[in-house]
């Protein structure tokens, strides 16, 4: 047995053979990041649009079916094309690294999950170019709107069968790994946080992405078929919809944001030169934070008719979740109390999660509260709240995390002084973006709308400077990652003087196997 | 929850079969939109995609099979299957329940609401109830009564989760016969249930009336049954390989884990007919 895996060990098909046909964790992970930054420069693009036409009341330089449009791509590919593949990368490159495993429990399933992507990307592009345009309402795809239009709505619920298709094998892969590949004396409590984050988070993908394709398998037969699950006429009702979308839609959210806590709980520790603070409360705030997830769908449609009982209950559930996320807060603050901190890249966009996230938490907590939901449902404010906690959350940890494992996979450190340029002017640009906007939101401005009135205009012109900074500045860290393939300084293999765990025992970039004898965990 | 890893640990090679899949998927969801809205060539993409897809599956799986008889798969690659396997199924559960979670809405929910007296303007003298088609229903069916053919495909369903454990025990007891009659009388049963289901379908769209346009209990009908018997007929194929298997003599009394995935798998969607008859048929 012993030979054969040796038999497979060298050699590595060359060039695009490589790519297509890999079984290697490290090698998908990078496909994973690429393909994640190439969809996010894709998505921003359309978000520079949004922003142009909107810095202006009247129309300006789209239609509003194209303006629809963008808002919906923007937020289909910025979930499904960004955000969860590059959690996805980080746990391809990261897990086995980080439990000791030789690789991914199913190296070609795990090729396919990725390779998936591609094949959905090409089917939303092509959405955007038959008759009628892309999908237009908005990334919720609620019916009866989306029921009316044509054959783009068709490609996009396939899209989202296969992207589905995708993250469950990449989840059964993920759970299998964890569960069934750690190193001898790995326990489950002396996994790093974000090898239980992703576990968590892998099962909250199996467990909702079915019934996003449940929900989106009634669209397709309600628009093509007969079927009347969201037509009063046949005694079915537009709301279910919502309900079941809704149902995955809020587990979601927290499949995106638990491996954001995950990489930032590996961070902090790391540059505050001190182990994580509460390890195990962490790990029952993740779990807790999973399992309420799963209670609370409803708290986004408070405004379509439900008994008070029904909102009162949705509230309550909603604002429980502060609960265990404020124990994450803490304990990264607590982490950070007296260590001996210093500010490489990594740690200035951990911070700057853990302060913007905390202000997108508090006005999820406003949210919550069906009164005030009430106003605020469909505004600009719902728009700022969820980009705090995407943005300079999701996104913020993402950055945190490459910038920690760059010097890592490409043997090389990176700028420092453009790495430091890029976080200011994200920082500093995304509050002039979407701060703004909760004020506009507060005033009644609507959310997927081309046109506004004119009391609007001030508020929406500094959010669109800011969003073109904020475009822009994005361009820094294509350089600083280029850069670090092509050269630099060498890294070692303890990249960052705090850094513990498995992966810094091997070298900066590591070979193409590691851990085929797995190492033993004290 | 042991996890060792003392190498040896079965890392496949470089390998063609997903992007092959992915391949397949893009002519299946390209094609199949396409020849909803018919488009010319649309049935022949999606067409390729299948034969793609079907290509793949057969290719991948007589690797696996392949691999698993030369005895490269140890038990921490054993212990990992059954892990996937379970967490499989576990997905699969949750598409069914977004139906049925469709199921008890349109019931407990929309269909009294649409029947209440502040919806008397809208939809004057409907009056709800089950099965129903809506208060815009244009044309009258009949339901489908659980006592009939489903009462029997629940006995058949219920026969062949214990054909198929008895030859699991005829497998552990390395009686060949034992484990090949089983499965063969599994497949028998899977396929009766099967045809059937089919014949039931024929009933309802030719003398009942029913259809998947018959409001919400058309959709609700033809979507959990119609996706269980996709689910049967998956299982059905499943069995005709591992029984394929069997009679080329693959399965070892010790391991045998493709045995026990499709069993798994055979169990379960038996448990979400138990499902189905209760909630789509009897109640």
């Amino acid at each position: 047995m012993e030979a054969h895996a040796m038999e497979h060990g060298h050699g590595a098909p060359k060039g695009i053979t490589r790519w297509l046909t890999t079984t290697n964790h490290k090698d998908i992970g990078t496909m994973y990041l690429w393909f994640a930054g190439a969809m996010f420069l894709f998505a921003g693009l359309m978000a520079m649009g949004i922003r142009a036409e909107l810095f202006q009341p009247g129309m300006q330089i789209m239609s509003p079916e194209f303006f629809n449009q963008l808002t919906t791509l923007h937020g289909l590919i910025m979930v499904f094309g960004a955000i969860m593949p590059a959690m996805a990368g980080f746990a391809n490159w990261q897990i086995p690294l980080m439990i000791g495993a030789p690789d991914m429990a199913f190296p070609r399933m795990n090729n396919w999950s990725f390779w998936i992507l591609p094949a959905a990307a090409i089917l939303l592009v092509l959405s955007m170019f038959v008759p009628g345009g892309a999908v237009a309402t908005g990334w919720t795809l609620y019916p009866p709107l989306y029921i009316q239009g044509g054959i783009s709505y068709d490609l996009t619920i396939f899209a989202v069968h296969i992207l589905g298709a995708s993250s469950i094998m990449a989840s059964l892969n993920i759970i299998t790994t964890i569960l069934n590949m750690r190193a001898p004396g790995m326990t489950m409590m002396k996994m790093p946080l974000f090898v239980w984050t992703w576990l968590i988070t892998a099962f909250l993908l199996i467990a909702v992405m079915p019934v996003l394709a449940g929900a989106v398998t009634m669209l397709l037969t309600d628009r093509n078929f007969g079927t009347h699950f969201f037509d009063a006429a046949g005694g079915g009702d537009p709301v279910l919809f919502q309900h079941v979308f809704w149902f995955f839609g809020h587990p979601e959210v927290y499949i995106l944001i638990l491996p954001a806590f995950g990489l930032v709980s590996t961070v902090i520790p790391t540059f505050a030169r001190k182990p994580l603070f509460g390890y195990s409360s962490m790990v029952y705030a993740t779990a807790s934070i999973a399992i309420l997830s799963f209670l609370v769908w409803a708290h986004h449609m408070f405004t379509v008719g439900m008994p008070t009982a029904g909102q009162l209950y949705f509230m309550y559930a909603t604002m429980l979740i502060a609960v265990p996320t404020g124990v994450k807060v803490f304990n990264w603050v607590a982490t950070m109390w007296k260590g001996s901190l210093t500010f490489e890249t990594p740690m200035l966009f951990a911070i700057g999660f853990v302060s913007m996230f905390t202000i997108g938490g508090f006005t999820g907590l406003v949210l919550a509260m069906a009164p005030i939901d009430i106003q605020m449902q469909d505004t600009y404010y719902v728009v700022a709240h969820f980009h705090y906690v995407l943005v300079s959350g999701a996104l913020f940890a993402i950055y945190a995390g490459v910038y920690y494992w760059l010097p890592k996979w490409t043997g090389h450190m990176y700028n420092e002084t453009l790495g430091k340029w890029h976080f200011w002017l994200s920082m500093i640009s995304f509050n002039v973006l979407f701060f703004p906007q909760h004020f506009l939101g507060m005033a009644g401005m609507p959310r997927r709308i081309p046109d506004y009135a004119l009391q609007f205009t001030e508020f929406n012109q500094i959010s669109s400077i800011g969003g073109f900074m904020f475009g822009a500045s994005q361009i820094l860290m294509l350089i600083v990652i280029v850069q670090a393939i092509r050269g630099g300084k060498k890294a070692e293999a303890k990249v960052w003087e705090g850094a513990q765990g498995l992966e810094w025992t091997v070298a900066s970039p590591p070979p193409y196997h590691t851990f085929e004898t797995a190492p033993e965990v004290k | 929850m042991s996890a060792q890893s003392h190498g040896g640990y079965y890392l496949p090679a470089p390998s063609y079969w997903p992007v092959l899949g992915s391949s397949a998927l893009l002519g299946l969801t390209i094609g199949g939109a396409l020849f909803i809205h018919h488009v010319a060539g649309g049935g022949w993409i999606l067409l390729l995609g299948f034969a793609l897809l079907v290509w793949m599956l057969f290719g991948w799986f007589g690797q696996v099979i392949g691999e698993s008889e030369k005895g490269l798969f140890n038990k921490q690659v054993d212990v990992g299957f059954r892990w996937s396997m379970s967490w499989f199924i576990f997905s699969e559960v949750m598409f069914f329940s977004a139906f049925f979670g469709a199921l008890y809405y349109v019931r407990m929910l929309s269909v009294p609401d649409l029947a209440a007296g502040d919806n008397a303007l809208l939809w004057p003298g409907y009056t709800g109830g089950w099965p129903t088609g809506g208060p815009g229903a244009k044309s009258a069916f009949e339901s489908m009564s659980a006592w009939g053919i489903p009462a029997w495909n629940t006995l058949i369903l219920l026969t062949s989760g214990v054909t198929v454990t008895w030859a699991h025990w005829g497998l552990k007891k390395g009686n060949r016969g034992q484990l090949i009659a089983g499965l063969f009388a599994t497949v028998a049963l899977g396929l009766t249930f099967l045809s059937l289901q089919a014949y039931e379908y024929h009933h309802a769209y030719t003398e009942l009336g029913l259809t998947l346009g018959s409001g919400v209990y058309g959709s609700t009908f033809f979507m959990l049954t119609g996706f269980h018997g996709f689910h049967v007929t998956l299982g059905t194929i499943m069995l005709i390989v591992i029984t394929g298997r069997s009679l080329a003599g693959h399965f070892k009394p010790e391991s045998h884990f493709a045995f026990e995935a499709v069993s798994w798998y055979w169990h379960f969607v038996d448990v979400v007919w138990l499902g189905l008859f209760i909630f789509v048929y009897w109640l």
